[in-house]
């Protein structure tokens, strides 16, 4: 039953999906054929009708993250067709719809690939380092109570409205995927332009930057060297001018460094 | 047991603050030598965590998820709301107090409500002090919107996406605690079993979801921050993952459950469209500002539009129903969610229902796009009209968007009280795990609000009170009961995995939601509750004798993991129609077709079930036994709601 397309035409696809049991075992691409997919179907519920298939045969169904399936909690995040979050623009891999590809079609679907994301088991790898670069400096330094009055601190809306696109992010890595050197510099440098946008966030700005790229280089993420595939295949639209500013903060806090450390 | 609340005594304004000074507190040099478990690093776990460690406790935080950053909070669109009075329009403390007792048709405590709105406004601080960035007036100051149920603008946002902001503000919080070392962080980590020991919550047992090995954890005080319970429905507008096992474990070990039948459906929805549907999409309720609600005036008019012979267009403006505006004219389309979901229903069931399965009701901005002009509507709206789009292919600019109502939120959960300890010493439960402050429908924009609150301003005073009154001995994982505990983990798991059937998880879970939505759902009858309650043991008994796995434990196994969580959703279905069957009046989101006003408005009984209902586990297949806190409300009068 299609939902507002009485013409949509049910799909058969094949399916080449990247099969790998876990983090240490070899990988490879596995072949499926699924039959009968609605073009108002989500990528993700093709991928159910797929595992709710493989397991009626006593196969192992495929393994791939999501949860929110609303393109907010950054969880999905398959390379499809070569794409990280596939072929539609500003768009996470749950917000995709089989509406993009036609009757026929061949897709092959793969996890992100970069060191510092091992995977966990098929398609679904370990983001763990972006939790721990936030976890080196990605915060403001506040107790919970004993702050002032939220209109106390008044931000120019122009400013507000800057910092808040940073704040976008949703963590998918679909940045790091998409580079050919799997360098985590958007994300990044998201963060650092949220915060050092913001008046809250200039007590740190120095020394966040600094710590958030020597734990991003700790991870093994690689360098940026300006190609701007990530901000191509960012599903929120976040700015390369970021990683412009965050080179900037960088440069400025390391040329009068307060980590003393 | 006696469901003590521990309402403290004196004048409703003055409670919490007298409170606060009357409790124990833990002497700051001590505060290190007590472990506390926090399961789920949402809204109301992350701030929990955070602020438990700030203060000095040792904190375990748990997720099953691959990081905090990614629990369900982060979905919240809309807002949530603060008695700042910025607007100067008349908001105060006492009047969000009395707003959310109102919307929550008088079934919530007084207490816990007061106590809400008044740490609301610390909230708001907080989150700005963090650097969340709300949205702002020109002048630089923070900008509110108006909200259903409710006549100020209180509702702080940040664009369509105030969940993901404030998530994010709590977990920059709680991850400058792990650098810190004072929370330790278990990701992808799902607790099964609570541990019990001498009738006191010491601990958890978890699965570690990527390898599958079984662990306990000791503590002196378990905090459950693990959201609602909404996907017993199969489709609603939670998140995939999002389940009731960590409640229901500790129900079963003795956690009372209170109000389980009190669901909250949300108007605003974008319909289903095929049976492979996996759940459904909020539009945020901030929509119903600026877009009115209406189907055609006839039957017959509708079904011509269902047919396409004609279009939306060609229906002229008297021949369209504005029905909220027509019989709420004083809240118009920001009547609460509970009366504008059953007037869509309603509607769609006279036949009027547009889209072609009828299941849904027009959302229109062409007078709001008219006076504002599309870059007004579009700085607003954008992401919901993308978002809307991208889901149906339509777009929203120039057809009114197609609505239905869907699960969205849970006000039921684990009975705790003033403290928010549950019925287990040692146990407690914030944000929507808890019964605690919606009553019977909660206002939009409030659950943020009360994630935040329990979190941030009222465990870490409530805690300290308990473990004061313990000494600070460490704690082990050595008792027996831990070990029990863990058996029974193992025990569930290989019997999941060695019944080898023909049925998926997923196909029991889609089959207890079309039980639940047709008999439990919008609107409920005693005959329709009696089969449902029928039909969930047999749907029960075949789950464990025909359910079909593969893999084993001891790896990534999604599918294990999701049968876990319906064979508890098995059970709790069967308490939800216990608990609406018993509920014999209409209040809030419950709505018994046998209890209504000659207008069709929920008729409560104030006289017999002004009570929360708190349910207390007997036994596998037995009935549960109820206990009942009456409600005492001193500073309100109980009055029919009403929003013409
Ligand atoms: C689409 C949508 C929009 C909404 N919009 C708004 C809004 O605008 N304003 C508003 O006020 N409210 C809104 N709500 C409601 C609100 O978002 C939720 O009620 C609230 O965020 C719940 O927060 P929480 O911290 O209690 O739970 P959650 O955010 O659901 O967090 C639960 C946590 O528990 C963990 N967990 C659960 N079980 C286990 C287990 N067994 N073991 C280990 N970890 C576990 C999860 O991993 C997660 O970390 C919305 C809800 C939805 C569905
Ligand atoms: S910057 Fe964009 S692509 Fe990278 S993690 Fe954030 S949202 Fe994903
Ligand atoms: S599943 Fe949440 S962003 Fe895709």
């Amino acid at each position: 039953m299609a939902g507002n397309n009485p013409n949509a035409k049910p799909m058969n696809l094949t399916l080449k999906v990247w099969r790998q049991r876990n983090r240490n075992s070899e990988g490879k691409i596995v072949e499926y054929q699924v039959k009968d997919i609605s073009p108002e179907m989500s990528f993700l519920e093709m991928l159910d009708v797929l595992n709710e298939d493989l397991l009626l045969k006593g196969d192992e169904p495929v393994a791939f993250d999501h949860d929110c399936r609303e393109g907010i909690c950054g969880s999905c995040d398959l390379f499809i067709n070569g794409r990280a979050h596939g072929p539609e623009k500003g768009t996470t891999t749950c917000q995709l719809h089989m509406r993009k590809f036609s009757d026929g079609d061949t897709i092959t679907i793969e996890p992100w690939r970069a060191n510092a994301f091992p995977v966990n088991r098929d398609l679904s790898v370990d983001r763990s380092a972006f939790d721990r670069i936030i976890q080196a400096g990605g915060y403001i330094s506040v107790n919970t109570g004993g702050v002032p009055d939220g209109n106390e601190i008044p931000i120019p809306k122009n400013i507000a409205d800057k910092a808040f696109e940073a704040a976008t992010c949703i963590s998918c890595g679909a940045c790091v995927a998409a580079c050919k050197n799997a360098s985590a510099m958007l994300f990044v440098s998201a963060k650092i332009s949220q915060l050092a946008l913001l008046p809250q966030g200039q007590v740190e700005r120095k020394t966040r930057v600094e710590n958030m790229v020597a734990q991003m280089d700790k991870e093994g993420f690689g360098a940026c060297t300006n190609i701007g595939q990530c901000a191509a295949e960012c599903p929120v639209g976040i700015s390369l001018e970021n990683i412009a500013l965050m080179n900037r903060e960088f440069i400025s806090a390391k040329a009068t460094s307060e980590n003393l450390a | 047991m006696n469901l003590d609340s521990k309402i403290p005594e004196g004048p409703l304004a003055e409670k919490w603050e007298k409170h606060k000074f009357n409790v124990k507190l833990v002497n700051p040099a001590n505060k290190r030598k007590y472990d506390v478990i926090i399961v789920g690093t949402g809204l109301a776990g992350a701030s929990a965590a955070a602020s438990l460690a700030e203060l000095g406790y040792n904190v375990k935080a748990f997720t099953y998820h691959d990081s905090p950053r990614r629990a369900h909070s982060i979905a919240a669109q809309g807002g949530i709301n603060a008695a700042k009075n910025y607007q100067n329009d008349g908001d105060s403390v006492f009047r969000l107090f009395y707003d959310t007792i109102k919307g929550g048709d008088y079934r919530s405590r007084e207490a816990n409500v007061y106590r809400l709105a008044q740490v609301s406004v610390n909230i708001i601080d907080q989150c700005v002090a963090q650097g969340v960035p709300f949205a702002r007036e020109y002048g630089g100051l923070l900008a509110n919107r108006s909200f259903g149920g409710a006549q100020v603008s209180r509702t702080f946002y940040a664009r369509g996406q105030t969940g993901q902001q404030l998530l994010l503000g709590a977990y920059s919080a709680l991850s400058r605690q792990i650098a810190y070392g004072k929370v330790k962080m278990y990701t992808r980590s799902e607790m099964l079993e609570l541990v019990v020991v001498d009738g006191k919550a010491r601990g958890i047992v978890t699965r570690n979801l990527i390898t599958g090995e079984i662990e306990t954890h000791a503590a002196h005080a378990v905090v459950l921050a693990t959201g609602g319970y909404g996907n017993v429905f199969y489709l609603s507008t939670n998140a995939k993952y999002c389940n009731v096992t960590a409640p229901w474990r500790a129900h079963k070990k003795g956690a009372y459950f209170a109000n389980p039948c009190f669901t909250q459906i949300h108007p605003t929805c974008i319909p289903v469209s095929g049976d492979y549907q996996s759940k459904l999409t909020l539009m945020s309720e901030s929509l119903r500002n600026d877009g009115r609600v209406w189907v055609p005036k006839t039957k017959e008019m509708a079904e011509r539009l269902r047919g396409g012979q004609i279009r939306v267009a060609d229906i002229p403006e008297e021949e369209r129903d504005y029905f909220l505006e027509r019989k709420y004219p004083s809240f118009g389309n920001l009547v609460p969610r509970d009366v504008a979901s059953r007037n869509a229903k309603q509607a769609c069931d006279e036949g009027r229902g547009v889209g072609s399965t009828g299941l849904a009701v027009y959302l229109d901005f062409a007078d709001a796009i008219k006076r504002e002009g599309v870059d007004k509507v579009s700085q607003k709206y954008g992401n919901l009209f993308a978002m809307y789009e991208k889901i149906t292919a339509e777009n929203p600019y120039e057809l009114p968007m197609r609505i239905y109502p869907a699960v969205h939120y849970t006000m039921g959960g684990l009975w705790v009280d003033y403290n928010l300890m549950t019925s287990i010493p040692g146990l407690y439960a914030t944000g929507e795990c808890n019964f605690s402050d919606h009553g019977a429908n909660r206002l939009g924009a409030s659950a943020l609000m009360q994630g935040l609150a329990d979190g941030y301003f009222v465990i870490p005073y409530t805690i300290g009170d308990y473990l004061a009154q313990m000494p600070p001995t460490p704690v082990t994982t050595q008792h027996a009961a831990f070990k029990e505990a863990e058996e029974a983990v193992h025990a569930r798991t290989q019997k999941l995995l060695s019944i080898k059937g023909t049925r998926t998880p997923n196909e029991f879970h889609k089959a207890l939601g079309h039980i639940m939505w047709d008999h439990c759902g919008m609107s409920r009858n005693a005959e329709g509750l009696q089969f449902a309650k029928q039909e969930i043991q047999k749907l029960r008994r075949e789950f464990w004798s025909d359910l079909k796995l593969t893999g084993t434990n001891e790896e990534l196994n999604q599918m294990l993991e999701i049968a876990g969580r319906v064979a508890d959703f098995l059970e709790l279905g069967e308490l939800m129609v216990d608990d609406a069957l018993n509920r014999k009046e209409s209040c809030g989101g419950h709505f018994r077709e046998e209890y209504q006003t000659p207008e069709n408005e929920a008729l409560r009984d104030d006289e017999n079930f002004a009570y929360v209902a708190a349910w207390e586990w007997t036994g596998d297949n037995q009935p549960e036994t109820l206990h009942k806190e009456e409600l005492q409300f001193e500073n309100v009068k109980l009055t029919q709601r009403s929003y013409k």
